[in-house]
């Protein structure tokens, strides 16, 4: 009697993980991710809730104790006109935040948007754009920001706009590019072989594909524009004071460098950890995406 | 591929037009034109209305324009109102003084950055590749003058090796400026370095793996035969790009850097010459730096193409 063995596959059941979760997964293996992401965190916890907190008035200036090293009263000491250096740390990254997380939203929706429908379009309309987009890229950076600075004020909305429009420019090729990817791809042909709209085709297909390359072009984004605000700030083209800025601080406090150098390292430490925090999170994040990322041009 | 040349070049030269629109009508845009920032405080309209018309003010924008860019052609910048000088004058010395800083920079940074790269993607992941790459990804994303501050503070303050700023105007002998020049060079170095490093290490790391270095270690090809005659070669090609790029952003970047350092350069004179409102000063550097920008921009290009042709072909970008 021949026994037949016989194994009845029962089907796995595999718990279908979230697209989200699996990424939260590749993200949590990377230590240098982890590490940036905590530091973004705790910069936007600083940044909105310091002014309950800080120890001193940051606008509080007081002759008698300038320039002092650090002590219990002052952690950071004080800068040159005895104000309390760790105050103005903690809320100095505020205007920077606010300009830049909004500027970014900016650049990343309408050049992420006009980016797609180029990929989209993707006829004589998008050459005669992409060639101006071109052009517009070859202007050296700063002369275009400084300019238009030194036209329309310093007042933030002027800035975040000024910013949100150029780095918008940079997001249309990055958007374009990924949104040709996939218009060769099949689900988009198949999506067009059943006739779907155009805009059918943007919102259910490419928006949620091109989204992590937009995403993490972003992060990259924003750190390029803390740079560009900063050094504005630092030229003295930025903040206006007496509101405490990064760049404004560094700049003006660099005269008692050798006295007291925590006034311009406060701020210092401050910038330092939340650009580095952005881009280590940015590397991880492209990497727990599955993208490959490209170079950044150097502004 | 001539016709990508000449298209590249007709490109490049209607960016430098429309870069000469931006600049003109931005700068005229600001409040207040030439004749209220000549007369300051002693303005009254019978004056503004007179210098405005000596000045040739009241003249239409766009045949001003066109007056401006036809002088620019023949190599006249026009006269700063503020210094009462010609502009060519008070850029000649500084344009001089930022081309030694910068091109310095270059000789050295360029070869350093590739010697540290190629160690950097050979010993992949060890102990010279972790500190390279970690100083170069801090040098790369810290702003420019956070890092200047930071090398200011620690060679000049506290080793006292340099100075911390110039003190010299500019129009001294190069060799004066010397040991001004250190810090600055150095910290323009740091920055090149760690972009194109990190282009020249992903570049010998891609290569190492590739299949016909696989083939030259199965032959028995010893290492250093396949680094020197196989792998450099071609990691070399992307970073020629990369080289001009960032010799094209340092037009940008060394304002920032001359400024930290108060270096008597072109960078640090269109930063004041923007404070001060200084209209014709700030359209002839601006229009010269963009050139130099957008002639670096074009020779990334061309090199480009020249070296690899699989992008003669290439529609579009």
């Amino acid at each position: 009697m021949t026994l037949v063995a016989q194994s009845v596959e029962q089907p796995t059941r595999t718990k279908r993980r979230s697209p989200l979760a699996e990424t939260w997964d590749n993200l949590r293996k990377s230590w240098a991710g982890m590490v940036g992401l905590i530091l973004i965190i705790l910069h936007i916890l600083i940044a909105t809730t310091s002014p309950v907190w800080i120890p001193r008035d940051p606008l509080e200036m007081n002759a008698k104790i300038r320039s002092q090293a650090p002590s219990v009263e002052h952690l950071m000491g004080t800068d040159k006109l005895g104000r309390d250096v760790f105050s103005r740390s903690m809320v100095g990254g505020r205007v920077t935040m606010v300009v830049t997380l909004i500027a970014i939203s900016i650049a990343v929706v309408w050049g992420g948007l006009l980016g797609i429908v180029l990929g989209l379009v993707n006829g004589r309309a998008d050459e005669l754009i992409m060639r101006f987009v071109d052009a517009l890229l070859s202007i050296p950076w700063l002369l275009i920001v400084l300019l238009i600075v030194s036209v329309l004020g310093t007042k933030m909305w002027v800035q975040t706009l000024t910013f949100g429009f150029t780095y918008g420019i940079l997001t249309v090729r990055v958007a374009r590019a990924a949104a040709l990817d996939f218009v060769t791809s099949e689900f988009v042909l198949a999506a067009r072989a059943r006739g779907e709209r155009k805009r059918t085709i943007v919102m259910k297909e490419l928006i949620p594909n091109v989204r992590d390359v937009l995403l993490v072009d972003g992060a990259m984004n924003w750190s390029w524009m803390l740079l560009g605000f900063t050094s504005l700030s630092f030229l003295g083209f930025g903040v206006t004071p007496p509101t405490p800025d990064w760049g404004f601080m560094i700049a003006k406090n660099r005269e008692i460098l050798g006295v007291q150098p925590w006034a311009v390292f406060g701020p210092v430490v401050m910038l330092g950890t939340l650009i580095i925090g952005i881009n280590l999170f940015a590397d991880a994040f492209a990497k727990a995406l599955g993208l490959d990322r490209s170079q950044g041009a150097p502004v | 591929m001539i016709m990508l040349v000449i298209r590249r070049l007709l490109l490049s030269l209607l960016t430098l037009f429309i870069i000469s629109l931006i600049v003109y009508v931005g700068v005229e845009a600001l409040p207040g034109d030439s004749a209220t920032g000549y007369l300051g405080q002693w303005a009254t309209p019978e004056s503004l209305a007179a210098l405005r018309e000596e000045f040739g003010l009241n003249v239409p924008i766009h045949v001003r324009y066109l007056n401006w860019l036809g002088d620019i052609l023949r190599g006249d910048l026009g006269v700063s109102m503020v210094k009462r000088k010609p502009v060519i004058e008070l850029i000649g010395n500084r344009f001089r003084n930022t081309v030694v800083l910068t091109i310095t920079s270059a000789l050295v940074g360029i070869p350093l950055a590739i010697v540290l790269g190629v160690i950097a993607g050979l010993m992949r992941d060890k102990l010279p590749d972790v500190i390279i790459s970690t100083t170069s990804i801090v040098a790369m994303t810290l702003p420019g003058f956070v890092t200047a501050t930071v090398l200011i503070y620690i060679f000049a303050i506290r080793l006292e090796w340099f100075p911390a700023i110039t003190l010299v105007p500019s129009d001294v002998p190069v060799i004066e400026l010397f040991d001004t020049m250190l810090l600055p060079i150095i910290t323009l170095t740091m920055i090149m370095v760690a972009h194109i490093l990190r282009l020249v290490r992903t570049n010998m790391i891609d290569v190492m793996v590739s299949d016909y270095v696989q083939m030259a270690r199965l032959k028995g090809v010893p290492t250093r035969q396949i680094v020197f005659k196989h792998a450099l070669p071609n990691a070399m090609l992307p970073t020629i790009n990369i080289v001009a790029l960032t010799l094209a952003w340092l037009v940008g970047g060394v304002a920032i850097i001359e400024t930290v350092f108060n270096f008597p350069g072109i960078g640090k004179l269109l930063i004041d010459a923007i404070t001060d409102r200084d209209f014709a000063l700030v359209q002839g550097i601006a229009m010269i730096l963009s050139g130099i920008y957008i002639a670096l921009n074009l020779t990334a290009d061309l090199l480009s193409l020249v070296l690899n042709p699989k992008l003669r072909t290439a529609r579009g970008h």
